[in-house]
Protein backbone atom coordinates (compact mmCIF):
# COMPACT_ATOMS: atom_id res chain seq x y z
CA UNK A 1 0.00 0.00 0.00
CA UNK A 2 1.06 3.57 -0.64
CA UNK A 3 2.90 5.47 2.11
CA UNK A 4 2.08 9.15 2.58
CA UNK A 5 4.63 11.32 4.38
CA UNK A 6 4.29 14.80 5.85
CA UNK A 7 0.48 14.66 6.17
CA UNK A 8 -1.31 16.73 8.81
CA UNK A 9 -2.03 13.58 10.81
CA UNK A 10 1.61 12.51 10.76
CA UNK A 11 2.81 15.98 11.78
CA UNK A 12 0.16 16.68 14.42
CA UNK A 13 0.44 13.11 15.69
CA UNK A 14 4.14 13.63 16.30
CA UNK A 15 3.26 16.59 18.54
CA UNK A 16 0.59 14.52 20.34
CA UNK A 17 3.31 12.05 21.37
CA UNK A 18 5.10 14.86 23.21
CA UNK A 19 2.13 15.52 25.49
CA UNK A 20 2.72 15.54 29.20
CA UNK A 21 6.40 16.05 28.53
CA UNK A 22 9.17 18.61 28.85
CA UNK A 23 11.21 19.89 25.89
CA UNK A 24 14.57 21.29 26.95
CA UNK A 25 16.90 23.83 25.32
CA UNK A 26 20.43 22.48 24.89
CA UNK A 27 23.53 23.98 23.29
CA UNK A 28 25.71 20.87 22.92
CA UNK A 29 25.70 17.06 22.89
CA UNK A 30 26.59 16.81 26.57
CA UNK A 31 23.58 18.87 27.65
CA UNK A 32 21.38 16.88 25.26
CA UNK A 33 22.42 13.66 27.01
CA UNK A 34 21.68 15.15 30.43
CA UNK A 35 18.24 16.23 29.18
CA UNK A 36 17.51 12.77 27.75
CA UNK A 37 18.62 11.04 30.94
CA UNK A 38 16.40 13.36 32.97
CA UNK A 39 13.36 12.27 30.93
CA UNK A 40 12.94 15.11 28.40
CA UNK A 41 10.58 14.13 25.56
CA UNK A 42 12.66 16.17 23.11
CA UNK A 43 15.53 18.63 23.03
CA UNK A 44 15.78 21.99 21.28
CA UNK A 45 19.25 22.42 19.77
CA UNK A 46 20.46 26.01 20.00
CA UNK A 47 23.65 28.01 19.75
CA UNK A 48 22.73 30.16 22.74
CA UNK A 49 19.84 29.91 25.20
CA UNK A 50 17.43 32.88 25.18
CA UNK A 51 18.92 34.57 28.27
CA UNK A 52 22.34 34.63 26.57
CA UNK A 53 20.79 35.92 23.34
CA UNK A 54 19.34 38.77 25.44
CA UNK A 55 22.65 39.47 27.12
CA UNK A 56 24.71 39.36 23.92
CA UNK A 57 22.36 41.35 21.71
CA UNK A 58 22.99 41.50 17.94
CA UNK A 59 21.26 39.31 15.37
CA UNK A 60 20.32 35.82 16.55
CA UNK A 61 20.21 33.25 13.74
CA UNK A 62 19.73 29.52 13.22
CA UNK A 63 22.42 27.58 15.14
CA UNK A 64 25.61 26.46 13.45
CA UNK A 65 24.70 23.09 11.82
CA UNK A 66 27.66 21.51 13.64
CA UNK A 67 25.82 21.98 16.95
CA UNK A 68 22.51 20.68 15.61
CA UNK A 69 24.23 17.68 14.06
CA UNK A 70 26.11 16.86 17.27
CA UNK A 71 22.83 16.93 19.20
CA UNK A 72 21.04 14.81 16.58
CA UNK A 73 23.78 12.19 16.88
CA UNK A 74 23.90 12.27 20.67
CA UNK A 75 20.32 11.30 21.58
CA UNK A 76 17.50 8.99 20.46
CA UNK A 77 14.68 11.33 21.53
CA UNK A 78 13.43 13.83 18.92
CA UNK A 79 15.53 16.91 18.18
CA UNK A 80 13.99 20.29 17.49
CA UNK A 81 15.78 23.37 16.19
CA UNK A 82 14.87 27.02 15.70
CA UNK A 83 14.80 29.01 12.49
CA UNK A 84 14.07 32.73 12.17
CA UNK A 85 10.49 33.78 11.47
CA UNK A 86 9.97 33.72 7.70
CA UNK A 87 13.43 32.34 6.90
CA UNK A 88 12.57 29.77 4.26
CA UNK A 89 16.14 28.64 3.69
CA UNK A 90 17.08 28.16 7.35
CA UNK A 91 13.94 26.01 7.63
CA UNK A 92 14.87 23.96 4.54
CA UNK A 93 18.41 23.49 5.86
CA UNK A 94 17.10 22.14 9.17
CA UNK A 95 14.67 19.87 7.33
CA UNK A 96 17.48 18.53 5.14
CA UNK A 97 19.54 17.74 8.27
CA UNK A 98 16.81 15.43 9.59
CA UNK A 99 15.70 17.66 12.45
CA UNK A 100 12.42 16.20 13.79
CA UNK A 101 10.57 19.47 14.49
CA UNK A 102 11.28 23.11 13.62
CA UNK A 103 10.44 26.04 15.87
CA UNK A 104 9.74 29.14 13.78
CA UNK A 105 10.78 31.26 16.70
CA UNK A 106 10.58 34.84 17.90
CA UNK A 107 13.60 34.09 20.11
CA UNK A 108 15.71 34.56 16.99
CA UNK A 109 15.74 37.86 15.13
CA UNK A 110 12.93 37.73 12.54
CA UNK A 111 14.06 37.45 8.92
CA UNK A 112 10.68 38.67 7.71
CA UNK A 113 8.52 41.12 9.62
CA UNK A 114 5.51 40.61 7.39
CA UNK A 115 5.25 36.95 6.41
CA UNK A 116 5.56 33.72 8.36
CA UNK A 117 6.58 30.47 6.67
CA UNK A 118 4.00 28.50 4.72
CA UNK A 119 4.63 25.50 6.89
CA UNK A 120 2.20 23.22 5.04
CA UNK A 121 4.71 23.01 2.16
CA UNK A 122 7.27 21.23 4.38
CA UNK A 123 7.47 17.52 5.30
CA UNK A 124 8.91 18.33 8.73
CA UNK A 125 6.41 19.56 11.35
CA UNK A 126 6.59 23.06 12.88
CA UNK A 127 5.83 24.64 16.23
CA UNK A 128 5.02 28.36 16.46
CA UNK A 129 4.46 30.81 19.28
CA UNK A 130 1.13 32.52 19.97
CA UNK A 131 -0.20 35.11 22.43
CA UNK A 132 -3.88 34.58 21.70
CA UNK A 133 -6.22 32.31 19.77
CA UNK A 134 -6.20 34.47 16.63
CA UNK A 135 -2.42 34.18 16.37
CA UNK A 136 -2.59 30.42 17.09
CA UNK A 137 -5.24 29.98 14.40
CA UNK A 138 -3.17 31.90 11.82
CA UNK A 139 -0.17 29.69 12.47
CA UNK A 140 -2.31 26.52 12.32
CA UNK A 141 -3.75 27.64 8.98
CA UNK A 142 -0.18 28.10 7.69
CA UNK A 143 0.51 24.50 8.71
CA UNK A 144 1.90 24.60 12.27
CA UNK A 145 1.48 21.16 13.89
CA UNK A 146 2.01 22.47 17.42
CA UNK A 147 1.43 25.76 19.20
CA UNK A 148 3.24 27.12 22.22
CA UNK A 149 2.73 30.29 24.21
CA UNK A 150 5.30 32.94 23.43
CA UNK A 151 5.74 34.00 27.03
CA UNK A 152 8.77 36.23 27.40
CA UNK A 153 11.80 34.02 26.69
CA UNK A 154 15.03 34.26 28.65
CA UNK A 155 13.50 36.21 31.52
CA UNK A 156 12.88 33.41 34.02
CA UNK A 157 9.56 35.17 34.59
CA UNK A 158 6.46 33.10 33.97
CA UNK A 159 4.02 36.01 33.92
CA UNK A 160 3.78 36.38 30.14
CA UNK A 161 3.39 32.63 29.54
CA UNK A 162 0.55 32.66 32.08
CA UNK A 163 -1.06 35.64 30.35
CA UNK A 164 -0.87 33.97 26.93
CA UNK A 165 -2.12 30.59 28.16
CA UNK A 166 -5.04 32.18 30.04
CA UNK A 167 -5.95 34.22 26.98
CA UNK A 168 -5.86 31.26 24.60
CA UNK A 169 -7.92 29.09 26.98
CA UNK A 170 -10.47 31.86 27.58
CA UNK A 171 -10.87 32.47 23.85
CA UNK A 172 -11.17 28.73 23.22
CA UNK A 173 -14.00 28.58 25.73
CA UNK A 174 -15.58 31.58 24.08
CA UNK A 175 -15.47 29.89 20.67
CA UNK A 176 -16.99 26.70 22.09
CA UNK A 177 -19.94 28.77 23.31
CA UNK A 178 -20.31 31.00 20.25
CA UNK A 179 -23.33 30.58 18.00
CA UNK A 180 -22.24 29.29 14.59
CA UNK A 181 -23.76 32.40 12.97
CA UNK A 182 -21.48 34.63 15.10
CA UNK A 183 -18.28 32.80 14.21
CA UNK A 184 -17.41 34.86 11.13
CA UNK A 185 -17.50 38.04 13.20
CA UNK A 186 -15.09 36.51 15.74
CA UNK A 187 -12.86 35.50 12.82
CA UNK A 188 -12.84 39.09 11.59
CA UNK A 189 -12.20 40.59 15.04
CA UNK A 190 -9.37 38.22 15.91
CA UNK A 191 -7.83 37.94 12.45
CA UNK A 192 -8.40 34.21 12.80
CA UNK A 193 -9.05 32.02 9.75
CA UNK A 194 -12.73 31.07 9.82
CA UNK A 195 -12.04 27.44 8.90
CA UNK A 196 -9.78 26.96 11.91
CA UNK A 197 -12.37 28.44 14.27
CA UNK A 198 -15.00 26.13 12.78
CA UNK A 199 -12.73 23.15 13.28
CA UNK A 200 -12.18 24.17 16.91
CA UNK A 201 -15.94 24.38 17.41
CA UNK A 202 -16.54 21.00 15.78
CA UNK A 203 -13.76 19.19 17.63
CA UNK A 204 -14.30 20.97 20.95
CA UNK A 205 -10.59 21.78 21.18
CA UNK A 206 -7.58 23.14 19.29
CA UNK A 207 -6.69 20.83 16.38
CA UNK A 208 -3.05 20.76 17.57
CA UNK A 209 -1.37 20.50 20.97
CA UNK A 210 -0.60 23.68 22.89
CA UNK A 211 2.55 23.80 25.01
CA UNK A 212 3.72 26.47 27.44
CA UNK A 213 6.97 28.32 26.80
CA UNK A 214 8.78 31.51 27.65
CA UNK A 215 9.96 32.19 31.19
CA UNK A 216 9.33 28.85 32.92
CA UNK A 217 12.06 28.70 35.58
CA UNK A 218 11.05 26.24 38.35
CA UNK A 219 9.25 22.88 38.75
CA UNK A 220 6.34 24.81 40.28
CA UNK A 221 6.18 27.08 37.20
CA UNK A 222 6.04 24.02 34.95
CA UNK A 223 3.25 22.42 37.01
CA UNK A 224 1.40 25.75 37.05
CA UNK A 225 1.34 25.85 33.26
CA UNK A 226 -0.09 22.31 33.19
CA UNK A 227 -2.82 23.43 35.58
CA UNK A 228 -3.66 26.27 33.21
CA UNK A 229 -4.25 23.77 30.40
CA UNK A 230 -0.86 23.35 28.73
CA UNK A 231 -0.27 19.97 27.06
CA UNK A 232 3.41 20.12 28.01
CA UNK A 233 6.20 22.65 28.55
CA UNK A 234 9.32 24.02 26.93
CA UNK A 235 12.06 24.99 29.35
CA UNK A 236 14.73 27.21 27.88
CA UNK A 237 17.32 29.02 29.92
CA UNK A 238 15.97 27.68 33.24
CA UNK A 239 17.72 24.30 33.32
CA UNK A 240 21.28 24.84 32.19
CA UNK A 241 21.47 28.26 33.84
CA UNK A 242 20.61 26.70 37.20
CA UNK A 243 23.23 25.53 39.67
CA UNK A 244 22.43 21.80 39.34
CA UNK A 245 21.13 21.16 35.82
CA UNK A 246 20.70 17.38 36.19
CA UNK A 247 18.67 17.57 39.35
CA UNK A 248 16.77 20.56 38.07
CA UNK A 249 15.88 18.84 34.77
CA UNK A 250 14.58 15.73 36.58
CA UNK A 251 12.55 17.84 38.98
CA UNK A 252 10.85 19.71 36.13
CA UNK A 253 9.95 16.45 34.34
CA UNK A 254 8.45 14.98 37.51
CA UNK A 255 6.56 18.15 38.39
CA UNK A 256 4.87 17.98 34.97
CA UNK A 257 3.97 14.28 35.31
CA UNK A 258 2.72 14.61 38.89
CA UNK A 259 1.30 18.12 38.59
CA UNK A 260 -1.53 17.38 41.04
CA UNK A 261 0.70 15.85 43.71
CA UNK A 262 1.81 18.94 45.60
CA UNK A 263 3.64 17.08 48.35
CA UNK A 264 5.74 15.45 45.69
CA UNK A 265 6.45 18.77 43.98
CA UNK A 266 7.43 20.23 47.36
CA UNK A 267 9.82 17.33 47.89
CA UNK A 268 11.44 17.57 44.49
CA UNK A 269 11.77 21.35 44.74
CA UNK A 270 14.04 21.01 47.78
CA UNK A 271 17.69 21.94 47.52
CA UNK A 272 17.66 22.78 43.84
CA UNK A 273 19.91 25.76 44.45
CA UNK A 274 19.17 29.15 43.03
CA UNK A 275 16.97 29.28 39.97
CA UNK A 276 17.96 31.75 37.27
CA UNK A 277 17.76 35.31 38.54
CA UNK A 278 15.13 36.51 36.13
CA UNK A 279 13.91 39.83 34.83
CA UNK A 280 10.84 41.84 35.75
CA UNK A 281 9.05 41.96 32.40
CA UNK A 282 7.18 45.20 33.22
CA UNK A 283 10.49 47.05 33.60
CA UNK A 284 11.73 45.90 30.20
CA UNK A 285 11.78 48.39 27.33
CA UNK A 286 9.27 47.32 24.66
CA UNK A 287 11.96 46.89 21.99
CA UNK A 288 13.73 44.29 24.16
CA UNK A 289 10.68 42.06 24.29
CA UNK A 290 10.57 39.03 22.03
CA UNK A 291 6.87 38.15 22.23
CA UNK A 292 5.71 41.00 19.93
CA UNK A 293 7.90 39.61 17.13
CA UNK A 294 5.71 37.96 14.48
CA UNK A 295 1.99 38.75 14.33
CA UNK B 1 -14.60 -4.20 33.20
CA UNK B 2 -11.97 -1.48 33.66
CA UNK B 3 -9.10 -0.99 31.22
CA UNK B 4 -6.25 1.22 32.37
CA UNK B 5 -4.06 3.52 30.30
CA UNK B 6 -0.52 4.14 31.52
CA UNK B 7 -0.69 7.90 32.04
CA UNK B 8 2.89 9.01 32.53
CA UNK B 9 3.27 10.78 29.17
CA UNK B 10 2.07 10.66 25.56
CA UNK B 11 -1.24 10.02 23.79
CA UNK B 12 -3.17 9.11 26.93
CA UNK B 13 -6.38 11.07 26.26
CA UNK B 14 -6.82 9.56 22.77
CA UNK B 15 -6.73 6.00 24.14
CA UNK B 16 -9.12 6.87 26.96
CA UNK B 17 -11.58 8.44 24.52
CA UNK B 18 -11.39 5.50 22.14
CA UNK B 19 -11.96 2.96 24.92
CA UNK B 20 -14.86 4.98 26.33
CA UNK B 21 -16.44 5.22 22.87
CA UNK B 22 -16.44 1.41 22.89
CA UNK B 23 -18.30 1.33 26.19
CA UNK B 24 -15.36 0.39 28.42
CA UNK B 25 -14.65 1.94 31.81
CA UNK B 26 -11.16 3.44 31.99
CA UNK B 27 -8.58 4.52 34.54
CA UNK B 28 -5.39 6.56 34.22
CA UNK B 29 -2.46 4.64 35.73
CA UNK B 30 0.28 6.67 37.39
CA UNK B 31 1.28 4.49 40.33
CA UNK B 32 1.47 0.82 41.35
CA UNK B 33 -1.74 1.06 43.44
CA UNK B 34 -3.68 2.17 40.36
CA UNK B 35 -3.00 -1.24 38.76
CA UNK B 36 -5.27 -3.16 41.14
CA UNK B 37 -8.57 -4.46 39.77
CA UNK B 38 -7.82 -3.84 36.09
CA UNK B 39 -8.99 -6.16 33.32
CA UNK B 40 -6.48 -4.83 30.79
CA UNK B 41 -3.84 -2.16 30.34
CA UNK B 42 -2.95 0.06 27.39
CA UNK B 43 0.62 1.35 27.04
CA UNK B 44 0.24 4.44 24.83
CA UNK B 45 2.48 6.08 22.29
CA UNK B 46 4.87 8.74 23.50
CA UNK B 47 8.59 8.81 24.14
CA UNK B 48 9.65 5.38 25.38
CA UNK B 49 12.85 6.76 26.95
CA UNK B 50 10.84 9.28 28.98
CA UNK B 51 8.27 6.69 30.05
CA UNK B 52 11.02 4.32 31.18
CA UNK B 53 12.67 7.06 33.28
CA UNK B 54 9.37 7.76 35.00
CA UNK B 55 8.59 4.05 35.44
CA UNK B 56 11.96 3.60 37.13
CA UNK B 57 11.79 6.67 39.28
CA UNK B 58 8.40 5.79 40.66
CA UNK B 59 9.08 2.10 41.24
CA UNK B 60 6.58 0.94 38.62
CA UNK B 61 8.90 -1.47 36.82
CA UNK B 62 8.59 -4.43 39.20
CA UNK B 63 4.79 -4.14 39.62
CA UNK B 64 4.28 -3.78 35.85
CA UNK B 65 6.54 -6.75 35.11
CA UNK B 66 4.64 -8.81 37.69
CA UNK B 67 1.32 -7.79 36.09
CA UNK B 68 2.42 -8.89 32.60
CA UNK B 69 1.87 -12.48 33.82
CA UNK B 70 -1.83 -11.99 34.52
CA UNK B 71 -2.95 -8.71 32.95
CA UNK B 72 -3.47 -8.42 29.16
CA UNK B 73 -1.60 -5.42 27.76
CA UNK B 74 -1.82 -3.52 24.47
CA UNK B 75 1.19 -1.43 23.47
CA UNK B 76 1.12 1.11 20.65
CA UNK B 77 4.44 2.47 19.28
CA UNK B 78 6.39 3.34 22.45
CA UNK B 79 4.13 0.79 24.18
CA UNK B 80 5.40 -1.90 21.81
CA UNK B 81 8.96 -1.01 22.82
CA UNK B 82 8.03 -1.29 26.51
CA UNK B 83 6.56 -4.79 25.98
CA UNK B 84 9.51 -6.35 24.09
CA UNK B 85 11.82 -8.93 25.67
CA UNK B 86 14.75 -7.61 23.66
CA UNK B 87 15.68 -4.28 22.07
CA UNK B 88 18.11 -3.67 19.27
CA UNK B 89 19.72 -1.04 21.51
CA UNK B 90 19.63 -0.83 25.29
CA UNK B 91 17.99 -2.92 28.00
CA UNK B 92 14.44 -4.32 27.66
CA UNK B 93 11.64 -2.90 29.81
CA UNK B 94 8.61 -5.07 30.69
CA UNK B 95 9.74 -8.20 28.81
CA UNK B 96 6.19 -9.36 28.13
CA UNK B 97 6.21 -10.26 24.42
CA UNK B 98 9.01 -12.53 23.14
CA UNK B 99 10.44 -10.43 20.33
CA UNK B 100 13.28 -8.12 19.37
CA UNK B 101 12.23 -4.55 18.61
CA UNK B 102 14.12 -1.77 16.86
CA UNK B 103 13.36 1.83 17.87
CA UNK B 104 12.89 4.60 15.28
CA UNK B 105 13.20 1.79 12.76
CA UNK B 106 11.64 3.65 9.82
CA UNK B 107 13.89 6.69 10.29
CA UNK B 108 13.43 10.18 11.69
CA UNK B 109 10.22 12.27 11.78
CA UNK B 110 10.47 13.29 8.09
CA UNK B 111 10.25 9.57 7.26
CA UNK B 112 7.07 9.11 9.33
CA UNK B 113 4.06 8.08 7.25
CA UNK B 114 0.48 6.89 7.09
CA UNK B 115 -0.81 3.91 5.14
CA UNK B 116 -3.41 1.14 5.18
CA UNK B 117 -2.30 -2.12 6.81
CA UNK B 118 -3.80 -5.61 6.35
CA UNK B 119 -4.03 -7.33 9.72
CA UNK B 120 -4.73 -10.99 10.31
CA UNK B 121 -8.04 -11.41 12.12
CA UNK B 122 -9.35 -7.98 11.02
CA UNK B 123 -11.32 -7.93 7.80
CA UNK B 124 -10.37 -4.84 5.81
CA UNK B 125 -7.11 -2.88 5.95
CA UNK B 126 -6.63 -0.70 9.03
CA UNK B 127 -5.89 3.05 8.93
CA UNK B 128 -2.37 3.30 10.37
CA UNK B 129 -0.20 6.30 11.31
CA UNK B 130 3.50 5.54 11.90
CA UNK B 131 5.41 8.21 13.83
CA UNK B 132 9.12 7.61 14.40
CA UNK B 133 7.83 4.09 14.69
CA UNK B 134 9.57 0.91 15.84
CA UNK B 135 9.24 -2.45 14.12
CA UNK B 136 9.79 -6.01 15.21
CA UNK B 137 13.08 -7.44 13.96
CA UNK B 138 12.38 -10.97 15.14
CA UNK B 139 9.61 -12.83 16.93
CA UNK B 140 10.41 -15.63 19.35
CA UNK B 141 8.39 -18.62 20.50
CA UNK B 142 4.86 -17.78 21.56
CA UNK B 143 4.59 -14.60 19.49
CA UNK B 144 2.46 -14.49 16.34
CA UNK B 145 2.92 -11.96 13.53
CA UNK B 146 -0.39 -10.31 12.57
CA UNK B 147 0.80 -7.68 10.10
CA UNK B 148 3.75 -6.47 8.07
CA UNK B 149 4.46 -3.31 6.11
CA UNK B 150 6.58 -4.41 3.17
CA UNK B 151 8.92 -6.83 5.00
CA UNK B 152 8.72 -5.23 8.40
CA UNK B 153 6.64 -6.70 11.23
CA UNK B 154 4.31 -4.10 12.71
CA UNK B 155 1.60 -6.01 14.63
CA UNK B 156 2.18 -9.00 16.94
CA UNK B 157 0.33 -10.84 19.66
CA UNK B 158 0.81 -13.53 22.26
CA UNK B 159 -2.03 -15.41 23.93
CA UNK B 160 -2.31 -12.51 26.36
CA UNK B 161 -0.73 -9.36 24.89
CA UNK B 162 -1.00 -7.26 21.73
CA UNK B 163 1.38 -4.68 20.23
CA UNK B 164 1.48 -2.50 17.12
CA UNK B 165 4.04 -0.07 15.70
CA UNK B 166 1.45 2.51 14.69
CA UNK B 167 -1.09 4.75 16.43
CA UNK B 168 -4.69 3.52 16.12
CA UNK B 169 -5.59 6.06 18.83
CA UNK B 170 -4.89 8.94 16.39
CA UNK B 171 -7.49 7.70 13.88
CA UNK B 172 -11.21 7.01 13.94
CA UNK B 173 -10.56 3.34 13.26
CA UNK B 174 -11.52 1.49 16.46
CA UNK B 175 -10.84 -2.05 15.28
CA UNK B 176 -7.46 -2.54 16.97
CA UNK B 177 -9.02 -1.49 20.28
CA UNK B 178 -12.00 -3.81 19.70
CA UNK B 179 -9.56 -6.61 18.96
CA UNK B 180 -7.79 -5.94 22.27
CA UNK B 181 -11.06 -5.75 24.23
CA UNK B 182 -11.99 -9.18 22.79
CA UNK B 183 -8.61 -10.55 23.91
CA UNK B 184 -9.20 -9.16 27.39
CA UNK B 185 -12.65 -10.78 27.56
CA UNK B 186 -11.33 -14.13 26.32
CA UNK B 187 -8.47 -14.05 28.79
CA UNK B 188 -10.76 -13.47 31.75
CA UNK B 189 -13.32 -16.02 30.56
CA UNK B 190 -10.53 -18.60 30.27
CA UNK B 191 -9.09 -17.80 33.68
CA UNK B 192 -12.54 -18.19 35.30
CA UNK B 193 -12.91 -21.68 33.77
CA UNK B 194 -9.44 -22.83 34.82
Amino acid sequence: MERQQGTDRVKRGMAEMQKGGVIMDVVNAEQAKIAEAAGAVAVMALERVPSDIRRDGGVARMADPTITEAVVNAVSIPVMAKCRIGHIVEARILESMGVDFIDESEVLTPADEEYHLLKSTFTVPFVCGARDLGEAARRIAEGAAMIRTKGEPGTGNVVEAVRHMRKIQAELNQILHTNPDELMTRAKEWGAPYEVLRLIQQEGRLPVVNFAAGGIATPADAALMMHLGADGVFVGSGIFKSEQPEKFAKAIVEAVTYRDDFERIAHLSKGLGTAMKGIDVTSMPFEERMAPRGW
Amino acid sequence: MVIGVLGLQGAVREHLEMLMSLGVKTRIIKSAEDLEGLAGLVLPGGESTTMRRLIDRYALLAPLRQKTKTLPMFGTCAGMILLATELEQGAAHLEAIPMKVKRNAFGRQIDSFETMVDIEGIEQAVDAIFIRAPYVERVDQGTRVLAQVAEDIVVVETDMHLACSFHPELTNDTRMHRYFIEKVKQHHAASVIS
